[in-house]
């Protein structure tokens, strides 16, 4: 696997990671918290898609 | 001599052989983190009723931390790219900002483990107990900012969740009715036994990404012009490590600071 595949499964885990924190903060009851990890969760899906997009258009990675 | 497959694919693995090593070396790696995390998991079910920590750790700094490793993946993946378009002043920029992130990180693991420290446990002949941050001590008197709580309520130590402001007052103890002192060490108990452990082992991995990432930034850049695609090669495998070592980061999060 080279770089450009694990910086793809590193995005997947950390956008887990983002909705997993969001929801250990309704839990705990810090809704900024919770909003703030939702908000990075669909940050990184967005960084994601683009990262995905750019690379159809990048052969030499 | 010169050394095979050190750019060119191997035929019969399909790799260069750095990536190969790098690939059997986090191989190794998975199962080093792997046996610790399955400790933590057997002490944790081990303990007994009440007696695990719970909110010991700052979450703020465990998400700054978070999101410094995962910047630093993408200026690691973009440095990758700047040696693959050829752009040596991007290349430059985006792994210095690679070695500054990770030196950030380890700036704010050491405040942690230096808030740990100076945090102390005083057991006293009284059969109370006092808790908090040492502020100064000297041969008859130990002063800490923190609180006294009756012996019988120890649990109220370990589970600071549901404690919203926990008060701190400046204690003054007298040395003659200090029965047991000790800081929140690795030896204090099992869970700051694991933590240091388990954190401890992944800074070390940070600070050697550091060595590597610093080295490559430095001196080891100079085969840019010698030998341009070894090189990028040299990046991409210096990358690999890193990603492992943000992920391992990933799984440590969650597991220690918001359980």
């Amino acid at each position: 696997m080279s770089l450009k595949g694990f910086h793809l499964v590193f995005v997947t885990l950390l956008t887990a990671l983002a909705f997993l924190c969001a929801t250990w903060a309704f839990t705990a009851g810090h809704a900024i918290f919770g909003v703030a990890g939702v908000a990075s969760g669909v940050l990184v899906i967005v960084y994601g898609v683009y990262f995905l997009k750019k690379l159809k258009n990048v052969d030499f990675l | 001599m010169e050394i095979p497959y050190t750019t060119q694919v191997r035929p019969d693995t399909g790799l260069y052989n750095a990536k190969l090593g790098i690939w059997l070396f986090l191989a190794s790696e998975v199962m080093l983190f792997g046996g610790l995390f399955s400790a933590y998991v057997l002490l944790r079910v081990g303990s007994p009723e009440g007696f695990w920590p719970h909110g010991w750790l700052s979450v703020t700094l465990g998400t700054v931390n978070t999101l410094i490793l995962a910047l630093s993946a993408i200026t690691t993946l973009l440095a990758w790219v700047a040696c693959k378009v050829n752009d040596f002043r991007q290349f430059k920029l985006f792994h210095g900002l690679t070695l500054v992130l990770a030196l950030s990180f380890l700036c704010i693991k050491s405040y942690e483990y230096h808030d740990k420290w100076i945090h102390y446990e005083i057991h006293l002949k009284d059969g109370r107990i006092a808790d908090g941050h040492l502020e100064e001590q000297d041969e008859k008197t130990v002063t800490i900012s923190g609180r006294i709580i009756p012996g019988d309520q120890e649990q109220l130590l370990y589970d600071l969740r549901a404690q919203k402001s926990i008060p701190r007052d400046e204690i003054k103890l007298d040395r003659s009715n200090i029965l047991k002192m000790e800081n929140y060490g690795p030896r204090h108990n099992t869970f700051t036994a694991i933590y240091f452990t388990m954190t401890g082992l992944h800074a070390l991995h940070i600070l050697g990404g550091c060595v590597v990432i610093g080295f490559l930034w430095g001196p080891g850049s100079r085969m840019w012009k010698t030998d341009h695609a070894r090189f990028t090669n040299r990046i991409e495998i210096s990358g690999l490590f890193w990603h492992f070592v943000d992920l391992v980061w990933i799984f440590l999060f969650p597991v220690l600071y918001l359980t």
